[in-house]
């Protein structure tokens, strides 16, 4: 047999139906997960079809998006107060609970952001096939597992059969060999995968992460990298199951026990590529080289060394990159040629999908500890999950946090796409450990630079974008 | 969904790269759930100002713009999010495809399934359309899906690809999830002999 990919493997082993020059290939999916935001239509149309939801047992339901994360009243619930809100939620409990969904709800010890409990609660295992109405479910890719999002027709699609109709993606290994210095971290090496590469770099590709310095990432921290392979264009993003892996899921609520346990980690063992696999294309980057990175722009392309200075338009390739750089840099009131370190900050955003779980935390904290946020800054930490949270109180993260004068929250995905009142306020600059810089993304009018929780808590302190290492 | 085959349509340019789905439809007008009122928020902070008017500038805002259902724009048209209220909005709009010389992959897959033709042409012919529209707000094309061909006012058809199961659905009305129920008998025997332990323990 001809040697394949990690994602050939688990593309191979879900096939229901081969793809053929005519039709796409019928695809398996082991786990569903969904959100209030991009289910409610689908669960309409089947519906309206008389379908029923096929594998309910193989579908995990949470409340993330339009979630509120504000403290908890004195009967200890978080209060909804957006009506349009208040209605999402009411009917993704009115759809698992007539199509016999579990639902982790609001406030409930195990609801969080979709991509956090997957992994967390050990439903997210090596070599599933894994979708999502929401575009980060790459996430789950750290796994070895091919996981991506999806739309709601295809949420409903999936509802009513467990498949879904896939044409196969072309392959790219993205190398990344060498060490992380210090103050270094897993969200700075995708940062700078889709400085190098575009944000359309990776479009038609399912990426695969490997090198030095990948394996030596934590779960988490190659959870961080595979949450933003999308950014990057690629649909998914996975890393080769190994120890730590398998370490991770051992004993998680959801994960096999026992026997079972023993004999999938010998089934994950057969799922890294095989010697001689080939790839479609090659993505590279020096870890060694790498220092913290930040976004100066409107897309998560637009990066740079904390240490560098903003393109000129002169750098540009062409017309329209011109012509972007020039859009952004008028958008986000940043001049070009200038280095971005000293630039006052206004608000500060710890959380998210990419950088909402307890090691981000805990970088954070140990920043912060000790010190107090600047004067004027507002700085917002949201744990990813209800675990994350608990898990950091038992800590005492919170603690520091608040001693710093940080706010410490609710579980949500808040300011990253400001559904809720938690945003950045118009013209004002945030840095965020979210994964989105977009126009308008963290509010009308917000200004975000994306950057890793060290980088963050770094520029909460002393309320300019600061290099991380110089407080270490 | 109804079949489409061929159509003309007056085509709008916005020339900009990276649309991004946050642009096309922010996330505060997800709230919904239904796909009612979606048209309301598309490109909502361009073609509104800050107050809540119009913002005469932008391209939809032109007297000369409406009933536009070609939309014209730059490379890699709908990052970011799986949310398909993106083309849902484009579509409740009016828009009957969009024209760019490439789609992110989410975008596209799930403006297929709405019948919101994704048109993929070379950069040549991308600024050839942005230029004919500067020059020419009525400009107006033909497209045509069994052909895959675009004809450009003065004639000039330019092809382009389209994966041809799509294809097949769009010129049929082809029901998607209609065609995965037909693979029954393969999927349940995929479940019997592809166990994965229940989420309910
Ligand atoms: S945290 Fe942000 S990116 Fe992640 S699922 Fe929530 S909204 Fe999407």
């Amino acid at each position: 047999m001809s040697p394949k990919t990690l994602f050939e493997k688990v593309w191979d082993a879900h096939q229901v139906r081969p793809e053929t020059a005519d039709t796409p290939a019928v695809l398996y999916i082991d786990l569903h997960l969904i959100h209030e935001v991009t289910s409610p239509q689908a669960f309409t149309e089947i519906r309206e079809r008389g379908l029923k939801v096929r594998r309910p047992d193989r579908t995990l339901a949470t409340m993330d998006h339009s979630t509120p994360t504000t403290p908890r009243n004195a009967q200890g619930i978080i209060p909804v107060i957006d009506p349009q809100a208040i209605n999402q939620l009411d009917q993704l409990r009115t759809n698992c609970a007539e199509f016999g969904i579990p639902l982790f709800e609001l406030g409930s010890e195990n609801q969080g952001i979709v991509h956090v409990i997957g992994p967390e609660q050990g439903a997210t295992q090596p070599g599933m096939t894994i979708v999502c109405g929401d575009s980060h479910t790459s996430t789950h890719g750290a796994f070895g597992a091919l996981a991506f999002g999806i739309g709601t027709s295809e949420v409903g699609h999936v509802l009513a059969t467990q498949c879904l109709l896939q044409r196969k993606a072309k392959t790219c290994a993205v190398r990344v060999d060498g060490r992380l210095g210090p103050g270094v971290t897993a969200k700075d090496i995708i940062l700078a995968i889709i400085a190098k590469y575009g944000v359309g770099g990776g479009t038609g590709y399912v990426f695969e992460y490997m090198g030095e310095a990948i394996r030596a990432l934590s779960m988490e921290e190659r959870m961080t990298i595979c949450n933003m392979s999308i950014e990057g264009g690629a649909r998914a993003g996975m890393v080769a199951p190994d120890e730590t892996t398998f370490q991770y899921v051992a004993g998680r609520h959801f994960a096999p026990k026992g026997a079972d346990f023993e004999a999938a980690v010998a089934r994950w063992r057969t799922l890294p590529s095989d010697e001689g696999a080939t790839f479609d294309h090659e993505m590279t980057l020096d870890a060694d080289e790498l220092v913290p990175m930040i976004t100066y722009g409107t897309n998560p392309g637009m990066g740079m060394p904390i240490t560098g200075t903003v393109p000129t338009l002169d750098e540009m390739g062409d017309a329209s990159s011109r012509a972007a750089l020039d859009k952004a840099l008028a958008y986000m009131a940043l001049e070009p040629g200038k280095p971005l370190l000293g630039h006052p900050i206004d608000m500060v955003f710890i959380g998210s999908c990419t950088n909402g779980r307890l090691s981000d935390l805990r970088e954070a904290a140990g920043l912060l500890k000790g010190r107090k946020v600047a004067e004027g800054v507002r700085v917002m930490v949201v744990p990813g999950s209800q675990q994350v949270r608990q898990q950091a109180q038992a800590e005492g993260l919170d603690e520091i946090f608040k001693a710093a004068g940080a706010e410490w929250r609710e579980a949500g995905c808040s300011a990253c796409l400001a559904m809720n009142d938690d945003r950045v306020p118009a013209g004002k600059y945030a840095v965020s450990t979210s994964n989105r810089n977009f126009v308008g993304r963290q509010g009308p009018g917000s200004r975000s630079l994306l950057a890793s929780p060290l980088t963050a808590a770094a520029a909460a302190v002393t309320g300019v974008v600061t290099d991380p290492r110089t407080m270490m | 969904m109804d079949p489409i085959n061929t159509f003309a349509g007056k085509v709008v340019a916005i020339p900009a790269e990276n649309i991004d789905t946050d642009q096309i439809i922010p996330a505060r007008f997800l709230k919904v759930t239904t796909k009612e009122g979606l048209g309301d928020g598309l490109f909502e902070t361009w073609r509104y100002n800050a107050d809540g008017t119009p913002n005469p500038d932008f391209v939809l805002n032109r007297p000369e713009s409406a009933g536009a259902t070609v939309l014209v724009a730059g490379k890699n048209f709908g990052s970011g999010s799986s949310r398909e209220h993106a083309p849902w909005a484009l579509q409740a709009y009016g828009f009957q495809a969009v024209i760019s010389p490439s789609f992110a992959d989410i975008f596209k897959s799930n403006s297929l399934k709405i019948g919101l033709l994704p048109i993929v042409v070379d950069e040549d012919t991308y600024y050839q359309l942005v230029s004919l529209c500067e020059e020419d707000p009525q400009t107006t094309l033909t497209v045509d899906l069994a052909a895959q061909t675009v004809t450009l006012p003065g004639g000039q058809q330019v092809g382009f690809p389209i994966d041809g199961f799509s294809k097949h659905c769009l010129l049929n009305g082809v029901d998607q999830l209609g065609f995965i129920q037909q693979q029954e008998a393969d999927i349940a025997a995929f479940e019997a002999t592809n166990p994965v332990a229940s989420l309910r323990g």
